[in-house]
Order: structure tokens, then sequence, then C-alpha cells
């Protein structure tokens, strides 16, 4: 809670651009607790994962308990509450993608960069699955950043990895 | 926008495009837009500018134009050629009109009179792949937006819901609950406010047929909403998009701001008195979100928990109100018939499921993509004719419908019509349409556990039948395919998959054993070859 009391005490302290940018996201939806969703896409779209923290300013904005703030972050998948690394990789594990063999894929980056769902010990590579990106024309396909590699074999994402220098 | 100047912007663009000598489309949905089709429409863009072409071709982007497993596709209208693997330096070839540039072409040319597109008939996808889905005018062009001027001015909330029953047709979202009904059921209820919600949480594996037209054409989707809405006395709707969609969110946004400037959405609408106002919800990844309930739950910012039914939506819905839920190919269905008639729809198709229905090819399959068939078309002319069959010289094991809750469907069965109540009849279902083609390399057991496993995470943990359950049925299914299961343990799934199909509260869990009993009742002795392996029999 306090960090609560501090982010209501200094209003009128000067505020960085992502606070005065999540402030105006909560004011277009009125502080409506309806719109948590919403607060928590641009959230974590503006600092990249939701401290907890985060969470409580957010939870107090829309004065919504701390509690079903946490329970919406967590449920969703694509809430993160911890740093992400400096790139990203998510494999597609959609019907089309698994046939193809995208489980080969993933393999490939648990060996060599981090579990499914966590990030290398020196913060460089996340790695990441989804439920189908809906791109099953470009399978077996892994998300780089925002960019869709489509048709990837095991050889090419070895050759992707060492091209960002992952050892 | 009154229906005079709507007419009088369709003539003005139809005109102007006579004076045009060609039209260059791109595809720039996200299967060819992976592939490079920005750049290839970047590359066109500036060679018509270099060759001082300007006012002679044109070149815009389109939605998805179906053939994904060609892309980046380009259309000629002029030539009504397509072209696939379209690379940026193809741009001088493609916009000139000479003769000898075409033949430059020619080994990139789809034939547009294969089976493919010749098999297809594409209703609801009828402007996908061929107008601007930025451009408002491209989709006035095309007669967009007349069903619901013609609507709210010629007919009665009442006659519109008539011709939608009249029509025939079924909710596309899998379940296929008969539109007129459900919509008659909201229009009853004498509630002042109520809702119009669009389900885009397309969320089943293997499915894109939702995505590819939010993305092809937003327009559609819209007008279709809007007509739900007059028919049911609604004022505001939302679209659940699922927040992995970034082109069709950003599309869909487009689409509703161009609709608001002009006056087709919000306050008085064609003049009229009618009054509708659109918002996005974008989802956050949670595959239960597709159960009407728990969309509902998300949409006022909960987790997306289903709850128990009745009271259903139609009655009791987004914060209580009366709330109409349908699926995006339902609403994008609603202004051909408004506009042709529900006779001339319910002409289309079998006895019992009406019209068209889009499916996503994918998997071992040679042509990869978005595409349209009749109702009851048998599987087989979709997979061999349409899809081309399976690559690589191997052979055809099964067809996966339905995602997660659907089934496998052998060979022996391929001759089955797709319609709901066939599909339902062995064991599978329509779902939203999604069609994955295995080889003789998938091990149908591992595609049971794989199918289990998705359950099992995306169990939202409300009911223990689906909690507890597929983390059971998962365990089992997993030491299967390391072969340390015993027979005992295909019975006990056998058992586990009653349990959950009866007790569940939502269709996720009902559903979810579906894969394995379908692979249980086609494939059986692959799950007995795997016990036999274990106990050291032959």
């Amino acid at each position: 809670m306090e960090t609560l009391a501090k982010a209501e005490a200094a209003p009128g302290a000067a505020k960085s651009n992502r606070e005065k940018m999540l402030e105006r996201a909560m004011s277009r939806h009125h502080y409506s607790g309806d719109a948590l969703i919403e607060v928590l896409h641009t959230a974590q779209e503006l600092y990249g994962f939701l401290t907890m923290d985060l969470l409580k300013t957010i939870a107090w904005k829309l004065k919504l308990p701390p509690s079903r703030v946490l329970g919406v972050a967590t449920f969703y998948h694509f809430f993160s509450l911890e740093p992400k690394g400096e790139h990203s990789y998510v494999v597609c594990l959609g019907t089309a993608c698994y046939v193809k063999g995208a489980l080969g894929l993933l393999e490939v980056l648990e060996c060599r960069c981090a579990k499914s769902g966590s990030t290398s010990p020196d913060g460089k590579v996340s790695v990441g699955s989804a439920r189908c990106i809906g791109t099953c024309g470009l399978a077996p396909a892994v998300i780089h950043n925002g960019d869709i590699l489509g048709r990837l074999t095991p050889e090419q994402l070895h050759a992707e990895l060492d091209r960002i220098g992952v050892a | 926008m009154t229906i005079e100047e709507l007419n009088e912007n369709q003539s003005a663009e139809l005109e102007r495009r006579k004076t045009i000598e060609n039209r260059i489309s791109c595809c720039t949905a996200a299967g060819c837009i992976s592939c490079g089709a920005e750049r290839v429409k970047k590359s066109i863009a500036d060679h018509i500018k270099s060759s001082g072409l300007q006012g002679k071709v044109e070149v815009s982007g389109t939605g998805c134009m179906g053939l994904c497993s060609r892309g980046p596709l380009v259309y000629s209208e002029r030539d009504d050629v397509m072209y696939g693997e379209v690379e940026p330096e193809d741009a001088p070839a493609l916009i000139s009109a000479e003769p000898e540039a075409k033949q430059q072409l020619e080994l990139k040319r789809v034939d547009l009179n294969a089976p493919f597109f010749a098999r297809q008939r594409r209703i609801v996808l009828a402007n996908s792949g061929r107008i601007d889905p930025e451009s408002l005018t491209d989709y006035i062009a095309v007669g967009g937006y007349k069903a619901l001027a013609y609507a709210l001015t010629e007919m009665s909330p009442t006659d519109v819901i008539e011709e939608i029953k009249k029509s025939g047709l079924r909710g596309r979202g899998g379940a296929g609950y008969p539109t007129g009904l459900k919509w008659e059921l909201v229009a009853r209820e004498p509630s002042v406010v109520k809702y119009v919600i669009c389900n885009a949480d397309e969320g089943d594996p293997g499915a894109f047929m939702d995505r590819s037209l939010l993305e092809g054409d937003p327009h559609r989707v819209l007008e279709g909403m809007a007509l739900a809405a007059y028919a049911t006395g609604a004022q505001h709707g939302y679209v659940y998009v699922r927040g992995e969609y970034g082109l069709a969110i950003q599309r869909l946004q487009t689409a509703i701001k161009q609709a608001e400037r002009e006056r087709i959405l919000g306050s008085r609408i064609f003049e009229t008195g009618f009054q509708f106002r659109v918002d996005l919800r974008i989802g956050a990844g949670a595959f239960v979100c597709g159960e009407e309930t728990a969309l509902i739950a998300s949409v006022e910012g909960k987790r997306g928990q289903p709850r128990q039914r009745p009271p259903y939506p139609p009655a009791s819905g987004l914060w209580g109100k009366p709330t109409l839920l349908n699926n995006v190919e339902t609403f994008a269905n609603v202004p051909p018939i408004i506009e042709q008639g529900g006779d001339w729809f319910a002409g289309i198709g079998t006895e019992r499921s009406k019209g068209t229905k889009v499916f996503a090819l994918a998997g071992r399959i040679q042509n990869t993509g978005l595409i349209e068939v009749e109702m009851g078309a048998p599987l087989r002319e979709i997979i061999f004719d349409i899809g081309g069959g399976i690559p690589d010289g191997r052979k055809f094991k099964a067809v996966q419908t339905g995602g997660p809750s659907g089934g496998c469907i052998p060979e022996e069965l391929l001759d089955t019509p797709v319609d709901y109540e066939s599909l339902a009849k062995i064991g599978s279902m329509m779902g939203s349409g999604g069609m994955i083609v295995m080889d003789d390399s998938s091990d149908m057991v591992d595609v049971a556990r794989f199918f289990m496993e998705f359950c099992m995470d995306e169990s939202c943990g409300k009911c223990i039948p689906c909690r507890a359950g597929t983390v059971q049925m998962h365990d089992i299914l997993a030491r299967l395919v390391k072969g340390e299961a015993k027979a005992a343990d295909v019975e006990l799934l056998e058992r586990l998959c009653t349990l959950l199909r009866e007790t569940s509260l939502c269709g996720l869990g009902q559903s979810a054993p579906n894969p394995v009993l379908t692979t249980l009742r086609y494939f059986r002795h692959e799950y007995e070859s795997k016990i036999a392996a274990q106990e050291g029999r032959p």
C-alpha cells in the first residue's frame, strides 16, 4: 500500500511519460473497472511487463480490489509478470504447426536458450509458445519480436540463433 | 450519409474505375505479409510512379485471396490473372501491358480454373481478396451497406428476423444454433438496453477463417452487426477479438472510424432514428473466452470463466442485459441474405445446413489456405480436389475438424458430407472451420495427447471435472505415448471421457474428450499396439 500512498500523495510531481500515457488510457475509459483488461494491455505495452506495484496502482485507480486485478492479470496468458528478454521467440504450437514439427523447433530453443515460458539467465532470449497464431499456411512458425518466421526448419532456427549471438 | 449519397458514391467510384487501365491487388493478409507482401506492394507502387503510369495503373492491398501456400499473391484485373510467390523484382513486368513481360511471369501464374478456385462457392468471402479492406469506398463500390440502408428504410425489425429465419442460417461458431431464432429471443426481451457482441475470439488451433475475414472485409462484419442490432433493438455492440490478431484489430479500428465518420455507424444512421455504436474489446489469450458466458465476463473486464446456464445471454448477458452473441462468419452472412433474400440463401446447401462454410485448410496438404464451399460438400472433395491432396507422395491418414472440441476422421469416412448433423454423427463437429490434414507420419495417440494438453492448459479451473479430469487424461495419454501404459489405463481413459462429457460446466470440458473418443473409435489399433509393446506381446 506504500506505493499507492505515494502515487496519490504526489500528483503534482513530474511524472514519467509512461505514467502519463497509462493515466490517459484509464481516463479514456472513465476509470471504469470494466476496462481493466484494456488498461492492462496498455500497461504491458508501455512497461513490457506488469510489476506488483503497477498492478496495485491500477487497482487503486480503477477502484478494484487488488485481488481481482492480480486474478485477471494471471488468468490471461497475454500478461506477463516477469521482464522479457531482449529477443523473444514464441513457437506456435497450433495443430498445423504441430503436425509440421513445431516441437522440434521448441526443443532447439529450449536446448540453447531457456525453457518455454522463461528467459535465459543473461536476459538475452525469452522463449514462449502460442496456441495458434493463425498463419497456418506458414507452418511451422516462430514469432521473433513480433515478426513471423515461417516454414522454419531446426537448421534455420540454429542459424537465426547464431545470428543474434546465442552461445 | 444518406441512401442517395451511398448510391452516388458507388456509381462515382465505378465511373472512375472505367478510366483506369489496370488495377493490381496484392494480398496483404497476415500470411502473405509474412512472406513479404508489403515489399511487393511498395515495389509495384514505386514502379508505377517511376514509369509515369499514375492514374492508369493502380495498386492496392486486399484481404486473403485464399491460396496461402503460394504467397505472396498478386492479382491483375486487366488480364484476370493471379500470380504466386511474387517478388519485388517482378514489379516492372506486373505493371507492363507488353506480352513479353507477361511471358516472364508465366511460371508464377496461378491457374484460376484449377479445382482450388473452381470448386469453391464464395458468398462470405466474395469481397475478400477483391477489395481494399482499409477503404470504405471499395466496400461501397461492391454494393456494401446497401443491405443496411434497405433494411432501415424498407423493412421492419420483424421483417429482418423473418428473412433470417427463412434463410435457415445457423451459427457458424460451431454449435449451429438457428440464427433467426436467437435474434427473435433477444428481440422479444422488453429491456431498453440490449447488446450485440461479435465473437472473434477464434481460439481453435489451426483455424484462421475469422481472422482472414476481419482482415479482408471488416465492413461486412460491421454491416451484419448493425443489421442484427436493428432487428433486435440493440444500440451498442462489441467485437471481441483475440489479442494475437494485431492486423485484424488495426483494420477493424480503421473500419469503425471510417463508418463513424460517414455516419454509417453512430447516431441517425442513414438519416433514420436508428443508432448503433461499436467498440472493440481485445482478448488476452484465453481459449475458454470463446464460450459465450466466459466471453461476456471478459468483456466486463473479469476473468474469462463461464457460468451456469440458463439464463442464456439472450435473456441475461452483458451486464445482465439481453445480449445477442454471434460469430464473425455468421454476421458476414447477413448482408447478402438481406440483399438477395432468405429464399435465395435457403436454396444453397443441404436440407438442414444452409449456405456455405469457410474452412481453413492446413497441415499436410498441398494447397494450404482459406476456402469456402457449399454445405454438404464431401470431405474427400475438399481435401483431394480443392486441397490438392497430400504432398511428398505420402498417404492420407486423418483429417481433424473442429479443433480441440472436434474429432479425427479416418479415410473410410471421407465421403461424409460437411454439414452440422453428419459431422456430429461421426463423433466430430463442424466447429469454427479449421481442417487439419494428417498423413501417415502422424501418431494418432500423440495427436490425442496434444489436444488434451491444450485443453488441460486452457481449462479455466472453475469446475472440477474439467480442471482435474483433463490432467488425469493427459497423464494417461502421455504414458501411452511413452509406452508405459497398461490395458486398464485405456479403460480408465474411456470412463473419464464419459465423466467429462456429462459433468463439465461448459463446452470446453464437455467436448475435450472428443479427440480421444474419435481416435479410440477409428484408430484403436494404435492404442493397442502401444500397450502390446509395453506388455511384450507381438
